[in-house]
């Protein structure tokens, strides 16, 4: 801390303390506002604190936050501080709110906006970027994804020293990372296929088989992982394979899990001390949270785009466990709901289906195209109330209405 | 009731189609699907079937032929790259324009509206030849068009307000040849006061995704074309439709 020059110095104290009162005030965990301050009095902060330090960047569509909790975690076997925005503040401001409230730790792991990623990368001259997937999402505020797979290619390309630990599976992920002169690659799996289907390189029709996707004009083909998600199993550079026995549900979270591990290895961490980290993480910001509620089980789960919403209906419990699915449209989650019809509902008709959210209605028509009986309820508490006693609520809900109900249920959740 | 629909209302005789199936078909999915533009193939298949219209819907990749005898083809929209793509290769294949000729119906939507006309703005804005077969040419405005959209329809074609959701940067001109579907009273739609554009049975529009969702009067209006005089739907059948499509224009005009 003491080598950061006075400006900076001045920029970090007084952020620190505006997150604090913040924090008091009640208005939110305090993240964001403390960076806000400091770089309105330094803008050069995020570059002046992560200078020597090792930075690992984290984005893609989803999986931002879980997977930088568990790389987090993974690094902890180094056995020092870890600075990590694991609230998910991920634009430039809470990325120096997380690195000025942990001035001496050597590590920091970031969880970054799409968007930002070149610019932070710049900043930050990160040691290591994991990119995870990219997929339709919010398409009313940001840039069509071709457009940001083309950025971050230009942005790996001016950053020799940085190694890309990238997705293998998902198309665009690789012909961002192949502008990148280090590249660790990940078959990390891809569910969601509605954004790939064309070349990114050439635009021609994608084949897909066994072994993955391929061009059927230009040569582009799916470059040969390093580690590979084999169920709910990885296997390593060296062929042996590991049972991640994690705590976090589903095959979204085992695909952020391989991506960890391809991380910790270049720190020096192996697997089997990796995995004992990321084994020890139950809940990420609310998300898959187990909470009780006037007597019945919870569970919470986030999905913001429709990709989110197949790995969601993945980790349900089975049917005729109720599900509560909640949307709303206000900025945060995209004004356009155009999206809920690129999402199959049909998987849910075998179970009892709540509706909320302000945009319910988007909802209910949704549904019954597809066929899914319902109930439209007013809220969280409705449908609890509709659950019967000591049973158990899977609730799916996007970005704000899953705040709403966390709010709701008590932000201990 | 009688029969649900009678061959001998078609107002079309071009083509036969088969005994029982409108065959829907969903044109380039990979490259045209950007917004919910499934929900334009479902929303046409439900209202069919509540008719007891048997439906058959085709998808049609890229990488395949269009096949001409389709009744209804269904364009969505998409990213600029996709769209110049879609544009070259559906000329080159020639099935949409040969299907449209022959009296087909075709509803596209935002990229895919503008491809049907003469030209339009490709990835650096550089004019991109369309399909022409709608009277209409399309070039990058000035700004990006997102939000909400509230537009009056043709009086001619009987259909009530459109709502809907547009974003898109596009600026289109309706020649002589079409008209304009609607005209706007919220938003953008064509940048001049109209929204959309049709012409015989080809109509397209900027609202983009489903936009057939929240407008049942302009599905069953494209359901009409292909198989003539439709029996309306019973009110429960339409409720939760009809209080969405209530909600989202108390919403828009306040």
């Amino acid at each position: 801390m003491s080598k950061l020059p006075l400006r900076a110095r001045v920029a970090t104290t007084l952020g620190g303390a505006a997150g604090r009162m913040s924090r008091l005030a009640g208005r939110g965990d305090g993240s964001v506002i403390g960076g806000v301050i400091g770089l309105r009095v330094e803008p050069g902060l995020l570059s002046l604190l992560a200078a020597g330090r090792q930075i690992v960047l984290v984005t893609g569509t989803n999986g931002k936050t879980t997977t930088t909790r568990l790389i987090t975690s993974a690094l902890s076997a180094l056995g020092q501080d870890v600075a990590s925005n694991a609230f998910g503040a991920n634009m430039e401001a809470g990325l120096a709110a997380a690195l000025g409230q942990a001035p001496d730790a050597p590590y920091g792991v970031l969880e970054v906006d799409e968007k930002y990623l070149p610019a932070v990368l710049q900043a930050t001259k990160a040691r290591v970027v994991t990119v995870l997937n990219l997929s339709r999402d919010q398409m009313d505020r940001a840039a069509e994804i071709w457009l940001v797979a083309r950025r971050w290619r230009d942005a790996f390309e001016a950053a020799p020293d940085c190694r890309v630990v990238a997705n293998a599976d998902d198309p665009l992920i690789a012909w961002a990372a192949s502008g990148a002169a280090q590249v660790t690659w990940v078959a990390a799996g891809q569910r969601w296929h509605e954004d790939s289907w064309c070349c990114p390189r050439c635009g021609s029709h994608l084949r897909r088989d066994d072994l993955g996707w391929r061009c059927g004009e230009c040569d582009f083909s799916r470059p040969s992982a390093r580690w590979i998600l084999d169920g709910t199993s990885v296997i390593d550079s060296t062929g042996t394979m590991t049972e991640l026995s994690l705590a976090l549900p589903g095959r979204a979270n085992r695909s952020n899990a391989v991506m960890a591990l391809a991380v910790a290895e270049v720190f020096g961490v192996g697997s089997a001390q990796a995995l004992q980290g990321m084994r020890s993480v139950t809940s990420v910001a609310g998300r898959y949270t187990q909470v009780e509620r006037h007597g019945r089980h919870m569970r919470l789960l986030l999905a913001k785009n429709p990709a989110g919403w197949l790995e969601a209906f993945d980790v349900l419990d089975p049917a005729p466990v109720p599900v509560l699915l909640a949307v709303n449209a206000q900025i945060p989650d995209g004004r356009d709901t155009s999206w809920l019809w690129d999402v199959d509902y049909r998987v849910v008709r075998d179970r009892p289906v709540f509706v909320s959210g302000e945009r319910g209605l988007d909802l209910a028509v949704r549904l019954e195209a597809d066929g899914v009986a319902f109930e439209l309820v007013d809220g969280v508490d409705d449908a609890v109330s509709r659950v019967s006693a000591g049973g158990t609520l899977d609730v799916i809900a996007n970005y704000t209405a899953f705040q709403q109900i966390r709010t709701a249920v008590g932000r201990a959740a | 009731m009688g029969p649900p629909w009678d061959p001998a209302n078609s107002r079309r005789g071009t083509h036969s189609r088969g005994p029982s199936n409108l065959r829907l078909v969903w044109v380039y999915p990979d490259l045209l699907s950007t917004y919910g533009d499934r929900g334009n193939l479902l929303v046409l298949e439900r209202r069919a079937r509540l008719r007891g219209i048997g439906v058959e819907p085709i998808q049609v990749n890229s990488d395949q032929p269009v096949p001409r005898q389709g009744d209804i083809y269904l364009l969505g929209g998409g990213e600029d790259l996709p769209q110049v793509l879609a544009a070259r290769r559906l000329r080159e294949d020639g099935g949409l324009a040969a299907a449209a000729s022959r009296g087909s119906v075709v509803f596209a939507v935002c990229a895919g509206y503008q491809l049907l006309g003469a030209e339009f703005g490709g990835e650096e804005g550089q004019p991109v030849r369309g399909l022409e077969i709608l009277d209409i040419r399309s070039g990058r405005g000035e700004r990006r068009g997102v939000g909400e959209i509230l537009a009056d329809v043709d009086p001619e074609l009987g259909v009530p307000t459109l709502t809907g959701f547009e974003n898109h940067q596009g600026v289109t001109r309706v020649g002589p040849g079409a008209k304009p579907l609607a005209r706007v009273s919220v938003g953008v739609g064509n940048g001049d006061g109209t929204e959309g554009a049709y012409a015989g049975r080809i109509l397209g529009t900027y609202l983009h995704g489903p936009a057939l969702v929240r407008n049942p009067g302009l599905a069953d209006l494209l359901l009409s074309w292909a198989i003539g005089a439709l029996p309306q739907l019973r009110p429960e059948q339409e409720a939760w439709t009809s209080r969405f499509r209530e909600q989202r224009l108390a919403a828009v005009t306040g």
